[in-house]
């Protein structure tokens, strides 16, 4: 018996280990090595294009299936459910007042709290800014889309094929060549750590996070278009963003160095992150360290005399959101008082949703839904820098700074903090509400006691 | 990462509430969504945290007041037939000459009902009738801690004064009908839902 299978076992052996050699070869000529110099052989950017004929039309085809079949086709309200008319409290309780002499109080005064609190329930600006933007064009993932009946049979069977390839041949890609990147990470930055502190261990370990980071964005699929890289931050700054994911990093980190801040963590982060400070001078806070603001603002701004050291990147609004708006800034950072460098991402959720919904899924969840999309496609744009200027302190600096972010990212800009995300809204912005009512009451009552 | 909402609402009971509320097919879908969303319990109902839980509800000085008016009496949850009712008492009045299958009786949109969605504000303890105690109360709910207790007394006995028409020192809903009889109850309690 064993006789009868050794010629089989030998060639099976051959042809795995053909297979896994024109595999790998494949994957370094293609993928690694072109990381390592930063260029790019335009592959990722053709399957974009292909991706998006085949997306618009899946979505013609659904729409053709209901209409055959009498159905109704669910339309994301990407235009909002209901028209809002920005009219202040003072306006809307002055017109409602019946015409006349003004009494104090009228009882349709409530009708504009009623009003405005019903339209709130119905479509707020907030809480839909953590959960995930709706799609107007189906993208082949199920987890998309709402009108997936059947519809036709070559849409499922697009459809399954579009399965197989995400999760039986991109999935294996991606996750081989995230370890990888993640591996040489660990690897190379300790050999760099050996260097003695100069020029030449700056230029190695700057070369270093770079191909890391490339390899990394490949292993996404990430097809990311910079824009005015002229604007790109130097030394002695800040780097700002508004926060989606923690791709953002990866994004970020592959076009320009940047030292990190963070906090301390333990396991596979703990490691990455002692590999990485041996190179070059991250910021790590301990969590104890994170609560004492003086502390951390002082490391910061040691960190950005010393202009020898990277810029660092931080996201100021300290949570993810969901790219459709950016959020409170938090102004620690813009109270330091050196130059900041605006950046704004914007994904294309057309190709796979990045934002992280950190209350819904856990990060392994996350990280495997990212790389069984198609890819991810974003846009930075890096701004000119902008510095704090006389009078101005550092909230107003900070609202300024993140209205330049949204206006080029095509993003709302709220006021609101992104920490409404787990927490409930200060009780000092109903005081506020109802400040201005009484002064509406009692305004009128001033009138006319001196008519 | 999106919600499957829509496939859960079968075309039954969007019929139903069609005919009961006059919303169109899509606004109702769309609501749908919005109540999905809102649902973060995931149980088919919201509760009074999944309302609170919306920043520009919860800093409205009369936000529970509303919250309230959409659970029935002594009940815990609203399911999506009980949010569709409640917000029906919104849909602009001009609407329903364009949908014609309604059933018969008073469309929950009109006048009248809207009237009586604010009445029931007032109304804490919801016998219909107005009483000095409950206005005080909802308007110190409105005005904080801005107004003395002497001039908000002052300002709910003269609003009790001028609607009170049979002495019985409390606002019965025919009162509270008379008193806005001038106001433009439609527009100001309607809200532009989009098709």
């Amino acid at each position: 018996m064993e006789s009868y299978l050794f010629p089989f076992d030998s060639l099976i052996c051959m042809l795995l280990g053909i297979s896994f050699t024109v595999w790998f070869t494949l994957l370094l000529v293609f993928i690694i090595v072109p990381a390592i110099f930063g260029v790019s052989f335009g592959i990722r950017r053709l399957y974009m294009k292909s991706l998006i004929k085949l997306f618009e039309w899946a979505t013609l085809r659904m729409e053709r299936g209901a209409k055959e079949k009498n159905q109704h086709l669910y339309k994301p309200y990407s235009n909002g459910i209901i028209a809002k008319e920005p009219v202040s409290l003072e306006q809307e309780i002055q017109e409602m007042r019946r015409g006349g002499a003004e009494p104090e109080f009228d009882m349709s005064d409530i009708f504009y709290f009623c009003r405005r609190g019903v339209e709130s329930i119905v479509d707020d600006e907030v809480t839909k800014r953590f959960t995930a933007e709706e799609l107007e064009s189906w993208n082949l993932l199920t987890r998309s889309n709402y009108n997936f009946h059947h519809i036709s049979t070559r849409l499922t069977a697009l459809w399954g094929v579009g399965v197989l390839i995400r999760y039986g041949i991109l999935l294996p890609l991606r996750v081989t060549l995230a370890f990888t990147g993640v591996g040489l990470l660990v690897v190379l930055t300790s050999v760099v750590g050996l260097f003695p502190n100069g020029r030449i261990k700056n230029y190695l370990s700057d070369k270093v996070h770079l191909m890391c980071y490339r390899i990394c964005v490949r292993a996404l699929t990430a097809i990311i278009t910079y824009h005015d890289s002229e604007n790109k931050p130097k030394n002695g700054g800040i780097c700002v963003a508004n926060h989606t994911s923690p791709i953002d990093v990866i994004i970020l980190a592959s076009d320009g160095c940047y030292a990190m801040v963070g906090q301390v963590h333990g396991g596979l982060m703990g490691v990455i992150q002692r590999a990485m400070v041996k190179a070059c001078p991250h910021i790590w806070f301990e969590r104890s360290e994170v609560k004492d603001r003086h502390l951390v603002a002082k490391r910061l701004s040691d960190h950005v005399a010393d202009e020898s050291k990277l810029p660092i990147l931080i996201f100021p609004e300290g949570t993810c959101i969901n790219n459709t708006s950016v959020m409170m800034f938090k102004k620690g950072s813009f109270e330091i008082g050196c130059k900041v460098y605006p950046v704004a991402i914007k994904y294309d959720p057309r190709f796979g949703d990045a934002f992280w919904n950190s209350s819904k899924f856990g990060m392994v969840n996350y990280l495997l839904h990212m790389m069984s999309s198609w890819a991810i496609v974003c846009s930075v744009w890096y701004l000119p820098p902008m510095s704090r200027m006389e009078g101005e302190d550092a909230v107003q600096f900070a609202n300024r700074v993140k209205a330049a972010i949204a206006r080029k990212g095509g993003l709302a800009d709220l006021l609101w903090d992104g920490g409404l995300k787990r927490g409930k809204v200060k009780e000092v912005f109903k005081e506020e509400q109802q400040k201005l009512y009484s002064k509406v009451l009692v305004g009128s009552s001033e009138d006319r006691s001196r008519s | 990462m999106g919600s499957r909402a829509s496939s859960l609402l079968r075309e039954e009971d969007i019929d139903e509430i069609k005919k009961e509320t006059g919303f169109s097919h899509s606004q109702i879908t769309r609501l749908y969504s919005r109540f999905h969303s809102l649902d973060k319990g995931e149980n088919g109902a919201l509760s009074r945290e999944d309302f609170q839980r919306i920043p520009e509800l919860a800093i409205n000085p009369l936000g529970d007041r509303i919250i309230n008016a959409f659970f029935p009496e002594g009940e815990d949850q609203v399911n999506f037939r009980g949010f569709m009712r409640t917000l029906a008492h919104f849909r602009p009045v001009e609407d329903n000459e364009k949908n014609k299958d309604m059933i018969s009786g008073e469309p929950l949109n009109s006048r009248t009902n809207k009237l009586h969605f604010a009445f029931q504000l007032y109304d804490l303890d919801r016998d219909d009738k107005i009483s000095r105690d409950e206005l005080l109360q909802v308007l110190r709910m409105m005005v904080g801690v801005n107004i003395s207790d002497e001039q908000l007394g002052s300002i709910a006995d003269r609003t009790i004064q001028e609607a009170d028409t049979n002495g019985d020192m409390c606002i019965s809903f025919s009162e509270f009908t008379k008193v806005l009889e001038k106001v433009d109850v439609e527009q100001k309690m309607s809200i532009r839902f989009l098709h």
